[in-house]
């Protein structure tokens, strides 16, 4: 992975003293709330509910294991013992103490780490596919450009007071990952007609409140003309982006306003215009980042069958819970964060440090977060997975679910967020005790549950194959659920299948609509296949047959 | 007299904005509205014209203009309206805007003077109640950058020339 030099270094230790100083001058009433906030923003520190929150920036998802240890440290020193992991692969912790925040960046830029842009109207930390490096059908690995990316994003001089956030996902695989399309840009790495590698850019993607796939607006870009091009796509949006109303002011509502066509054009003739001022990196500079991703020191291994001979248990974690690997010998582990009784994405310090621990032992100290909230050991030894299993049981991290529907992904919800209208959490949960059966959810296969508690779609639900979003009746906790909803492949918005209903409907209204899928299902087909075959109508009607909610 | 921050040092300020008391001979700073209703009124004026620019401006509508200003101002409403930095950039880099390039309003404040400079702005007007000496300091907050930019902080290291 890549390792910080001097300058890097130099950086986040000033980052950390400005922030210091900026802190200092609040507490001391030289700024006012309203001063403060943007400033800190963007060094991820929100106030929440009961505390502040801070997330750290997790760089498209990749730590080292003794990153990985302080996190844990940081944890239980400066807060109760756990963090959450979020969609965009960085890691929250809820409790910390506004006056120890510059400490917690101090540590953090102690092992290379920062909370830099990870909150904010700038751009945010880039996330990219959790395989990346890894998987049999890459084109090449997307992370030198998230690192590049990172890089020139950080404090950039023209784009750090934006209109509104902006999130960047950038792919390596033909298969989408990284939910790139409902990003306000999404970088697909491909192959030009005489082999060359470049990128199809996407923008204006997103979800929130007004949820939009993006469109592509350059089939082809040229390595060398990413950040010229990316300045271009930031100059229109920084000048011409909505500022009067927050809701209004991604740039998706700027393509949307102007159309993808005439938007295309602008970004095209300000590329050009801007040719000879714009950043191109040194091609030194492109081969010491790359450098840094190199494939790891594999040994040379043969696949083999490690379910041989193994009970069912090992079996169904091998199959739910493991993935393939470029290479022969190998395989991809999940880490799940997902146990039935566990809040989605959270981890306790004594669980991280044992995960860095095995890490450092299988899967050379590497650790991997993904935007389904889980950990990924990206580089096991197939020989090693029965113990692997067995490790990550005792942690209560092997919970053989990944891909099925209590694999959810959920927002904090009202138990933390201050924008939330829903507690998310204790939904989850109930979904969880509905489910429990592993037989039943692994006959019902693959299915993506999407929580958010508000429309600000933390939780992704717009792109679930069932998504679900609490919202606020009366100062009632109600739910509305929507179907067919899809980020990766075939990316498409779920559609609201009728009125909301109250919190402890949720989990049977669930159960009601994949029972419809297993009555409807032809051999094999998935439930969002059999969604798209038959349609949303036996669904809904089965999803309110019983209990009738009010409108 | 008020004074501003300019190539890091604190000056008088001899300009003056539109409004403010003036004689025909003194340095005037005008709004590029104004400007643009009645050029020969400012045109014909004997001392040096300065344009303000509000963040709506179009920049590229007052690039012709340029040769004949000593100084454009950029107007920054509040530290969170961003569009001013787009503009300094432009003023700079595309029509090499050569005069002085002034930061104005209540969003110049400590915090974003690093980026203003290295945005191109070599004056800052600084909003009322900061103190100029934070402000010169939190000029040398970083002596790193990742991107290239305006020569106005002194930079040891940068990245993208390395």
């Amino acid at each position: 992975m890549y390792r910080y030099d001097e300058l890097d270094q130099a950086f986040v230790e000033q980052r950390v003293a400005e922030f210091r100083d900026q802190t200092r001058r609040y507490l001391a009433g030289e700024l006012s709330e309203d001063q403060f906030r943007p400033l800190r923003l963007r060094n991820g520190l929100y106030i929440q509910r009961h505390a502040p929150m801070l997330r750290i920036a997790i760089p498209y998802g990749l730590l080292a294991s003794h990153q990985l240890r302080r996190l844990a440290d940081i944890a239980r020193r400066y807060d109760r013992g756990y963090g959450h992991f979020t969609t965009r692969q960085n890691l929250q912790l809820n409790w910390p103490a506004l006056a120890d925040v510059p400490d917690i960046l101090a540590e953090l830029a102690s092992v290379q780490m920062h909370a830099i842009q990870t909150s904010g109207n700038c751009v945010r930390n880039v996330t990219a596919d959790h395989l990346a490096g890894i998987a049999r059908d890459e084109v090449d690995d997307p992370r030198p450009y998230c690192e590049l990316i990172r890089q020139w994003a950080t404090l950039h001089p023209e784009f750090t007071y934006l209109p509104r956030k902006f999130k960047i996902a950038v792919t390596g695989s033909p298969e989408d990952r990284a939910a790139s399309e409902v990003h306000d840009v999404g970088l697909h790495l491909v192959r030009g007609d005489d082999g060359a590698l470049g990128f199809a850019v996407l923008v204006g993607g997103g979800l929130g409140r007004t949820p939009i796939i993006g469109t592509c607006i350059r089939e082809f870009l040229p390595l060398s003309e990413l950040f010229a091009y990316l300045e271009a796509i930031l100059r229109v949006y920084n000048r011409f982006g909505r500022r009067d109303n927050i809701h209004k002011a991604r740039i998706k509502i700027l393509v949307k306003s102007l159309g993808a066509e005439r938007f295309r054009e602008q970004v095209e003739a300000e590329w050009e215009a801007g040719r000879e001022s714009a950043p191109h990196p040194a091609a030194a500079e492109v081969e010491r980042v790359r450098a840094f991703f190199r494939p790891q020191r594999y040994e040379t291994l043969e696949d083999f069958d490690a379910t041989a001979g193994r009970d069912s248990a090992f079996r169904a974690w091998y199959r739910y819970n493991t993935r393939p690997h470029r290479v022969p010998g190998y395989r991809a582990v999940f880490v799940s964060l997902k146990a039935h009784a566990a809040v989605p994405g959270d981890m306790s310090s004594a669980q991280m440090e044992a995960v860095a621990a095995l890490a450092e032992r299988v899967s050379f100290g590497l650790v991997r977060t993904t935007h389904t909230q889980n950990l990924l050991l990206a580089d096991v030894r197939q020989r090693d997975l029965f113990d692997v299993w067995r490790e990550l049981a005792a942690l209560e991290l092997a919970t053989p679910n990944i891909g099925t529907l209590t694999d959810m992904i959920a927002c904090p919800g009202l138990d933390f967020c201050s924008l939330a209208n829903a507690g998310t959490i204790k939904v989850a949960r109930q979904i969880q005790q509905r489910f429990d059966d592993l037989d039943y959810l692994y006959d019902l296969g693959e299915i993506e549950l999407k929580m958010s508690g508000c429309m600000n779609a933390c939780g992704h639900h717009h792109v679930g194959h069932i998504g679900v979003l609490g919202v606020d009746k009366h100062g009632e906790e109600w739910y509305q659920i929507s179907l067919g909803g899809s980020a990766n492949g075939r990316t498409a918005l779920g559609e609201v299948i009728g009125p909301s209903v109250p919190q402890h409907e949720v989990a049977p209204a669930i159960e009601r609509i994949v029972e419809v899928y297993r009555e409807l299902r032809e051999d094999g087909e998935r439930f969002i296949d059999t969604l798209r075959r038959v349609g949303h109508d036996p669904f809904r009607e089965r999803a309110y047959a019983l209990h009738p909610a009010a409108a | 007299m008020r004074c501003i921050l300019r190539q890091r040092e604190l000056v008088a300020d001899p300009w003056r904005h539109l409004g403010e008391e003036a004689g025909d001979g003194d340095s005037l700073i005008v709004p590029f509205a104004q400007l643009r209703t009645d050029p020969q009124r400012w045109r014909t004026r004997s001392g040096p014209l300065g344009v303000r620019l509000a963040p709506a401006d179009r920049a590229e509508e007052l690039a012709a203009e340029l040769p004949r200003l000593s100084l454009v101002a950029v107007e920054f409403p509040n530290p969170g309206d961003g569009r001013g930095y787009t503009t300094g950039r432009l003023l700079r880099e595309r029509w090499r805007f050569a005069g002085e390039l002034r930061a104005v309003g209540a969003g110049v404040r400590q915090d974003q003077v690093f980026l203003l400079a290295r945005c191109g702005f070599d004056a800052l007007e600084l909003a009322e109640g900061e103190d100029p000496a934070a402000a010169l300091r939190a000029l040398q907050r970083y002596d790193v950058a990742y991107q290239p930019g305006a020569p106005g902080v002194a930079l040891r290291r940068q990245r993208f020339f390395a």
